[in-house]
């Protein structure tokens, strides 16, 4: 993800309404892959991620007509990149009451790029618990992996090359939602 | 933040929030299965105390350990420290092993000062108590508990102490703790108000950002958190006040006294205690009496100021022995 | 010995003149002097020639409080390097205090302090014996035989310690009038500063460091000058530092009460907020203070309450002070920046002109100490015991450039007024063009 997110080429790839519709159909696919969701945890990655699991677990609920547990896991701590920034200030971790052990957790994030933060976050669950499965849920696929790691819901692939910026907005945070593909700014 | 830990003045408002804020997330990894997070994996860090404090000691070890980093403990009794050897010694020797952080109590008031300007090292230096001056890491666990029992741990989250009562008690003259709850209380915008005999309070506290009272039983009923500070025993030899039993009568928390506190109030206390001189044992074996929450708090509180501290790449990047992959 | 003619200076500040140096003693002062017109006898070859160029020039510098350390502590200072740090810095004479190891208590020390001066030949070296044995307050030394003694010694104090017993200060300042000597006191009330550490005031609550309240020296000045009233002796305090410890001394003296006051550079410029640092080479007894006893200072050594600048230069090893504060020495070396700092905080402010410097630095203090030679006036027929400064000069205090054994200058990167170029001990050269001979 980049800083920069008001740059004026910026244009929408997902606006609001496609966001919903993927959403839907990755809380459809969760419920047939998962035969009910009946042991299903989503655990979104700050800070989006957590919004996006909170949506999912409210749209798994529509269709199994059961609260689905969902909560918030902060991989600050276990970032392979911490040594090349200031310390960053920490998200909540935040498990459901029953725990992990022997659930399928499903890891919600806004864009997958690198598969770094998936990494760690798989760190992060170690110490956390022992689930039967781990997924991987994320609204946008945008390539480029440094890591065999790959999700298992997508709500869009979106072919990018590295000089490009991908930018998820989400209503809870910014104000309305829209994935925004832009051009890097160029260095000065 | 700045590259070390020194005092509790030398902490911004945002500063101190962020650290209590990061704390709180801390003190939920103490409610894991697994304790310990990877963050300060290959660093190492020195428990460089020249003065005994188990307590302290231990809180920054468990600290240490839970961010995985390695934990040299070294203890000046029994070492080259109590043959002569000079601070600027051990320092270089420290230095020369690769260290990345200095955990440093010392009687010497300045001592952690000393140790991070003068040249003698490179890692960041956190100050454990030296002397009477300063032991920043109490002020940040005190600042802690006070927003969690008061505010909540988590609707404190961003919050700082805004208006907010708080009264210490006792030696404020000998005491490092006092000095730094002052400064990082007022900075967290709370109102604070030193009780002591007047032996007992420094010339020049008078520009302290703080009331000062002679008089307890008018403090107790607008507190809402009273910190008894620790008197020693020898104080009463040098003539600061005339017995044990005057001084518990007039600056002493016991029943009574604590009944005149809002019902709300917590009592506080940085340990050790010595129950029958400043506090009685039905004060400090009450549910307002937050003396064992300190503790549990306090290595929270360390876990958040050495992630903060060494956790990026200030100052590691500069350090070439802590630099990986 | 040949002629030396210093052309150009401004004696004292003064107009500039020419000044004719022959063998020991000044030949003449005036205006349009030459080399040929000097060296009348032996012809212009025989005259060395020093441009002033309008510096200006003093009576050689008497310090009355000066530490060498020898015996004892040479790894600090020797009466050979004290003695070049002094000529570097001016000085023709310093007292050197007792506090040396052996404490100079007896007519052996003394003597061999003495004698190593004038074997060195830099700067005479006039001792102060200890008032009491071994400094501890309580039995008086053998003041008459230090008086006695080849030393002649003149001046006695306890430097370092207080005498702080009542009856043996007053016996002390009895004894000394049999032989016209003078009690020099450290005024430091000792239960008053036990664990002292820096002045008590602000900076100190806040820094946590044990505090050394004015009131213990002004307390001890106070007595002591009711004492010397009571037996009608003359007593001298050391190194007062603060503006309590003025108005004791000014009160005193309106009084017709035989007190002599010294101040130090160091508490003319620097304040205890310095103590901020934790750097004990801030570190010294008395400690620095306030800037509002700073500014008393400066006033009361313009008005005459305080009648020198003495430099208390305490040289110590760089261990010593390269350490917590706690652990660190006390003291400061002083000699080779005491001009440039009298000249930037009395002179560059108005408070005081050259002939005011000369009078504070090198008459009053000979006076005191009864250094006779020393501290006259630049004119014909006196003694050669001479100091010329560039006073235009600017620049930064180097410590590697000292003279002293010791580096621990409160002013090291400091940019200070004034630059001692020559000094002259009866007519001999120690110091040429600031590098001493």
């Amino acid at each position: 993800m980049d800083k920069h997110d008001t740059q004026s080429d910026a244009r929408p790839v997902l606006e609001g309404p496609d966001i919903a519709r993927v959403l839907t159909r990755i809380a459809h696919e969760i419920v047939e892959r998962a035969k009910g969701a009946d042991d299903v945890v989503l655990l979104g990655i700050p800070t989006r991620g957590v919004f996006l699991a909170r949506r999912i677990a409210d749209k798994l609920e529509q269709i199994t007509e059961r609260k689905v547990p969902c909560g918030s896991l902060d991989i600050t701590m276990y970032r392979d990149d911490l040594r090349m920034h200031p310390p960053r200030a920490l998200a909540r971790t935040e498990i459901p009451g029953d725990g992990l052990d022997g659930k399928l957790v499903v890891l919600v994030d806004d864009v997958l790029f690198s598969g770094r933060t998936i990494r760690a976050a798989l760190d992060a669950l170690n110490d956390l618990g022992r689930p039967r499965a781990v997924q991987l849920a994320v609204l946008v696929d945008r390539g480029h992996r440094e890591l065999p790691i790959r999700a298992d819901y997508v709500g869009k692939n979106l072919p990018t090359s590295l000089r490009e910026t991908v930018k998820v907005q989400l209503a809870e945070e910014d104000g309305r939602d829209t994935v925004l593909l832009g051009a890097k700014p160029t260095p000065q | 933040m700045q590259r070390h830990l020194i005092s509790a003045a030398d902490l911004t408002r945002d500063d101190a929030v962020l650290i209590l804020d990061t704390a709180e997330e801390m003190a939920r990894v103490a409610d894991r299965p697994i304790k310990k997070l990877p963050t300060l994996r290959g660093r190492t860090i020195v428990n460089l105390f020249f003065e005994d404090s188990t307590r302290t000691r231990i809180s920054f070890e468990a600290a240490e350990k839970r961010l995985s980093a390695d934990v040299i403990n070294f203890s000046a009794k029994g070492s080259s420290v109590s043959k002569g050897e000079s601070l600027k010694d051990t320092a270089q020797t420290l230095e020369a092993m690769g260290v990345d952080a200095v955990v440093i109590r010392h009687g010497a008031s300045g001592a952690p000062y000393r140790l991070a300007n003068s040249g003698w090292i490179d890692a960041a230096v956190v100050n454990a108590g030296d002397g009477t001056h300063q032991h920043p890491t109490q002020a940040l666990l005190d600042a802690f508990t006070m927003r969690r029992r008061l505010i909540g741990p988590d609707a404190g989250l961003g919050q700082d102490l805004e208006g907010k009562r708080i009264t210490l008690v006792g030696d404020v003259l000998h005491s490092r703790v006092a000095r730094s709850n002052v400064d990082l209380l007022h900075t967290l915008g709370a109102e604070v108000t030193l009780v002591a005999p007047p032996t007992l309070l420094p010339v020049g506290v008078e520009t302290w950002p703080c009331e000062v009272s002679y008089d307890l039983d008018s403090t107790l009923p607008k507190s809402d958190a009273v910190m008894m500070l620790r008197v020693q025993r020898e104080r009463m030899n040098a003539a600061f006040f005339p017995t044990e039993r005057e001084y518990s009568r007039r600056y002493g928390l016991d029943g009574d006294r604590m009944a005149r506190m809002p019902e709300h109030a917590i009592v506080m206390h940085p340990g050790p205690m010595v129950r029958g001189m400043e506090i009685t044992a039905e004060v400090a074996d009450s549910d307002r009496c937050t003396v064992v929450e300190q503790v549990a708090n306090g290595v929270s509180v360390r876990m958040a100021v050495l992630y903060l501290l060494l956790g990026g790449n200030e100052p590691a990047v500069t350090h070439p022995r802590t630099e990986e992959k | 010995m040949s002629k030396i003619l210093i052309r150009g200076a401004k004696v004292l500040g003064g107009e500039p003149q020419d000044v004719l140096i022959d063998g020991g003693t000044i030949a003449e002062v005036r205006a349009g002097l030459s080399a040929e017109g000097a060296g009348r006898a032996g012809g212009a070859h025989d005259v060395t020639v020093v441009e002033a160029d309008g510096k200006v020039l003093l009576p050689g510098l008497v310090d009355l409080h000066t530490h060498l350390r020898e015996p004892g502590r040479e790894d600090s200072e020797t009466v050979l390097t004290g003695t070049r740090a002094a000529a570097s810095g001016g000085y023709t004479t310093v007292f050197a205090m007792a506090n040396t190891f052996p404490v100079a208590d007896t007519a052996g020390v003394v003597e061999q302090v003495w004698r190593l001066g004038r074997e060195h030949g830099y700067c005479d070296v006039q001792p102060i014996g200890a008032v009491t044995v071994g400094l501890d307050g309580r039995k008086l030394a053998e003041l008459g035989a230090m008086h006695e003694s080849a030393a002649g010694v003149t001046v006695f104090s306890d430097d370092g310690k207080c005498v702080h017993d009542a009856v043996i200060m007053r016996r002390a300042l009895e004894y000394v009038k049999a032989f016209g000597g003078v009690i020099a006191q450290h005024a430091q009330e000792p239960r008053l500063t036990e664990g002292a550490e820096m002045n008590e005031g602000v900076v100190s609550a806040e820094l946590g460091l044990g505090g050394w309240p004015a009131v213990a020296e002004e307390s001890i000045i106070a007595r002591d000058v009711l004492l010397a009233d009571h037996v009608g002796s003359r007593v001298h305090i050391c190194h007062l530092s603060t503006a309590g410890s003025v108005e004791i001394v000014r009160w005193a003296k309106s009084r017709g009460i035989q007190v002599t006051a010294e101040v130090t550079p160091h508490h003319l410029l620097l304040t205890d907020e310095l103590v901020r640092t934790y750097n004990p080479v801030y570190k010294v007894n008395p400690p620095l203070r306030t800037e509002r006893d700073v500014m008393a200072l400066r006033e009361a050594l313009a008005d005459g309450t305080i009648d020198i600048v003495a430099t208390d230069h305490a040289p110590h090893p760089h261990e010593d002070k390269d350490c917590e504060w706690a652990a660190a020495a006390m003291g400061m070396v002083g000699l080779e920046t005491a001009l440039s700092v009298v000249q930037e905080t009395m002179v560059d402010t108005g408070l005081l002109d050259w002939a005011g410097v000369a009078d504070r630095m090198s008459v009053k203090p000979a006076r005191i100490g009864q250094a006779t030679g020393h501290g006259r006036p630049v004119s014909a027929g006196e003694p050669a015991n001479l100091t010329l400064v560039d006073t235009a000069y600017r620049g930064l205090v180097e410590p590697a450039g000292f003279a002293s054994r010791s580096r621990n200058t409160p002013y090291e990167g400091r940019e200070l007024p004034g630059r001692v170029t020559h000094t002259w001990l009866r007519g001999k050269a120690t110091l040429v063009d600031g590098k001493l001979t």
